[in-house]
C-alpha cells in the first residue's frame, strides 16, 4: 500500500532525470572537472610535477612547455594546492570522452632571469 | 542418501556489484556449506606506501573504496595525524564528521536501491537511487567530487564551507530526510520486503561476537558496538547511541541501516548547530615516526587504520582492515542452511564491498 503511493507519485511528477544531451549539465563552481594552466604567470618550476600522484603532469623547462595527460590526472587537485605561483586551477567543466589518450602541451612564455654577469673585479 | 551438489556463485553474478566466489554445497535447495574464494581484484594497495609519499598518500588511501571513500582518506589522515601529534583545529574535525555522516547517508541509500533490487522491487531501487543523487549532490557542491570526495588531508581539511552555504544545506537536508520517509516506510511495512527479509540469513548474538562481525551485521544481532562512541573527530562532544536491533535475522541488518541514516541526519543537524569558526587546517611539518592504529566507524563497520612511519617522507607499513573482510566469516555462518533463492539477498545484507577487502 505504501509503495503505491510512492508509484503514484513518481507517475504524476516531472523526470528526476535531465534531458542530457539537449539540456547541458550545470556544474557546481567547486566542482573538480579538469586542471587548467594560466600560462602567463607560470615559472616552470617543476613543483606540480613532483607533487602529482599519478604523474600526470611533465613540465619541459628546455622546449619552455608545461603538458598534462588527461587521462591520467584523477582531477586531484594536489597540483592546484601545490603550486607556489597559484596558476594552476580545477576547471569545474569534465574533459569530454575521447578514443585515445591525448597529451595537452601548452607553451609557456615565461624568461628565466639573465643571471648578472660578475661584476670584474676593479684594477687595483 | 542424501544429494550433495556445488553451485558457483560469483565472481560475476546479477547481483554482485563486486566480485566475490563462493561455491555453495547445496543438498536439495539448501545451502549446506559455502566456501569463499577471493582475490580477484587484489591491487596492492598497502606496498604503494613505498612509493608515494605520505602526503600523497592519502588520496590513495581514499581510494581504496569507491563509496565510503572519504573515511578511508579521513582514517589515514587521522593516524598519521596522531604519530605526528598533530591536533587538528575544531573546524576541520567537525567538517570532517559532517561529511562522514553524509558519506554514511549515501552508502546506506546506495544498500537500501541494491537490496531492493537483489529481491527484485525494481520501483524502490529507483527512489533510493533518486534520494541518494540529491546527497551527492550537497557533496559535490561542498567538496568538487561525487563519490571521491578528496577533502582530508593530513593537518586538516582541504576545503571549507561557508556558514551560510552550510544552513542551506541544512534546509535541504530536511527535505530530503521528509521525502526519505516514504520509501523507508516501504521497508518498515511492505508484505514483500517483509517476505523476502524476515527470517532469513540468522546471526545468533554469540556467533556474530565471535566471529568478528562489525558495524550492521553485528548490530543487527543485538550487539551494540559502534567506532563512533571511542568519540574521534567532532564525535567527542557528540552523542552517538549505537543502534541496535535484537532480531539477528536479514530484516534487522536492514532496520539498522534505516535507523542509523536517520541517526545521521541528526547527527549532520548537530554539527551544523556546534560549527565552531576558525581555521581548517594547520601546517605540516616534519615526517611521521612511530606507529599508531586508528579505529572508525564506516558505513559498513568498523575500519582499522594502522601506519608505521620511520621519520622519511615515505612510510614504513599501512595496512588497513576494511569491514567487508571482518564479515565474511559472519557471512558463511548464515549461509549454512538458507535456501538457494536467499543467497544473493543475504550476502547483500553484509553490505559487501569486496574492492575494500581486496584492497
Ligand atoms: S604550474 Fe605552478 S607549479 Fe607547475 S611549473 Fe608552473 S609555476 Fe611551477
Ligand atoms: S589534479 Fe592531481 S592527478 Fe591531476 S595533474 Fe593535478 S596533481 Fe596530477
Amino acid at each position: 500500500m505504501k509503495m503505491t503511493y510512492v508509484a503514484l507519485k513518481s507517475l504524476f511528477s516531472s523526470p528526476a532525470t535531465a534531458n542530457y544531451p539537449a539540456e547541458p549539465k550545470t556544474y557546481y563552481p567547486g566542482t573538480r572537472g579538469h586542471i587548467v594552466l594560466e600560462v602567463s604567470t607560470c615559472t616552470l618550476c617543476k613543483i606540480c610535477e613532483i607533487r602529482c600522484p599519478t604523474g600526470a603532469i611533465q613540465v619541459d623547462r628546455e622546449g619552455k612547455a608545461w603538458s598534462i595527460e588527461r587521462m591520467k590526472c584523477i582531477q586531484c587537485g594536489f597540483c592546484v594546492d601545490s603550486c607556489p605561483r597559484k596558476c594552476l586551477s580545477n576547471d569545474p567543466q569534465y574533459t569530454s570522452p575521447a578514443s585515445e589518450k591525448i597529451t595537452d602541451r601548452l607553451d609557456v612564455p615565461y624568461e628565466p632571469p639573465k643571471r648578472k654577469p660578475k661584476p670584474e673585479t676593479p684594477p687595483a | 542418501m542424501s544429494n550433495r551438489t556445488i553451485i558457483p556463485f560469483g565472481p560475476q553474478h546479477p547481483v554482485l556489484p563486486e566480485p566475490i566466489h563462493l561455491d555453495l554445497v547445496v543438498e536439495d535447495e539448501r545451502v549446506i556449506e559455502a566456501i569463499p574464494s577471493f582475490g580477484f581484484i587484489h591491487r596492492g594497495l598497502e606496498r604503494l606506501v613505498e612509493k608515494k609519499d605520505f602526503q600523497e598518500f592519502t588520496f590513495v588511501a581514499e581510494r581504496v573504496c569507491g563509496i565510503c571513500s572519504f573515511i578511508h582518506g579521513m582514517g589515514y589522515c587521522q593516524a598519521v595525524e596522531r604519530v605526528m601529534g598533530i591536533t587538528l583545529p575544531p573546524r576541520a574535525d567537525y567538517l570532517r564528521t559532517f561529511w562522514a555522516e553524509l558519506s554514511r547517508i549515501h552508502s546506506h541509500l546506495l544498500w537500501m536501491g541494491l537490496v531492493a533490487d537483489a529481491f527484485g522491487f525494481e520501483n524502490l531501487f529507483m527512489n533510493s537511487w533518486r534520494i541518494r543523487e540529491n546527497i551527492l549532490d550537497i557533496v559535490e557542491e561542498t567538496t568538487g567530487g561525487r563519490v571521491i570526495f578528496g577533502a582530508a588531508k593530513i593537518g586538516g581539511t582541504r576545503r571549507d564551507v561557508t556558514n551560510d552555504k552550510l544552513k542551506e544545506i541544512g534546509r535541504t537536508l530536511k527535505t530530503i530526510e521528509a521525502e526519505l520517509h516514504a520509501i523507508t516506510d516501504v521497508f518498515e511495512q511492505d508484505y514483500s520486503v517483509q517476505q523476502r527479509l524476515r527470517g532469513i540469513g540468522i546471526l545468533s548474538r554469540e556467533d556474530a561476537f565471535d566471529l568478528g562481525a562489525v558495524g550492521p551485521t553485528l548490530r543487527g544481532s543485538g550487539e551494540p558496538m559502534d567506532a563512533r562512541c571511542e568519540g574521534y573527530a567532532a564525535y567527542r562532544d557528540i552523542e552517538v547511541e549505537p543502534i541496535v536491533e535484537s532480531d539477528c535475522d536479514s530484516y534487522a541488518r536492514c532496520m539498522v541501516r534505516i535507523r542509523e541514516i536517520y541517526q545521521s541526519f541528526d547527527i549532520i543537524r548537530q554539527v551544523l548547530c556546534r560549527m565552531p569558526d576558525g581555521e581548517t587546517e594547520i601546517k605540516v611539518k616534519g615526517y611521521p615516526n612511530g606507529e599508531h592504529f586508528a579505529r572508525l566507524e564506516q558505513p559498513r563497520g568498523e575500519v582499522l587504520y594502522y601506519v608505521k612511519g620511520n621519520g622519511t617522507k615515505h612510510l614504513d607499513r599501512f595496512r588497513v582492515r576494511t569491514p567487508t573482510f571482518a564479515n565474511i566469516p559472519p557471512l558463511l555462518k548464515m549461509l549454512q542452511g538458507c535456501d538457494l533463492p536467499d543467497v544473493p539477498v543475504i550476502v547483500l545484507t553484509i553490505d559487501p564491498c569486496i574492492s575494500c577487502a581486496e584492497r
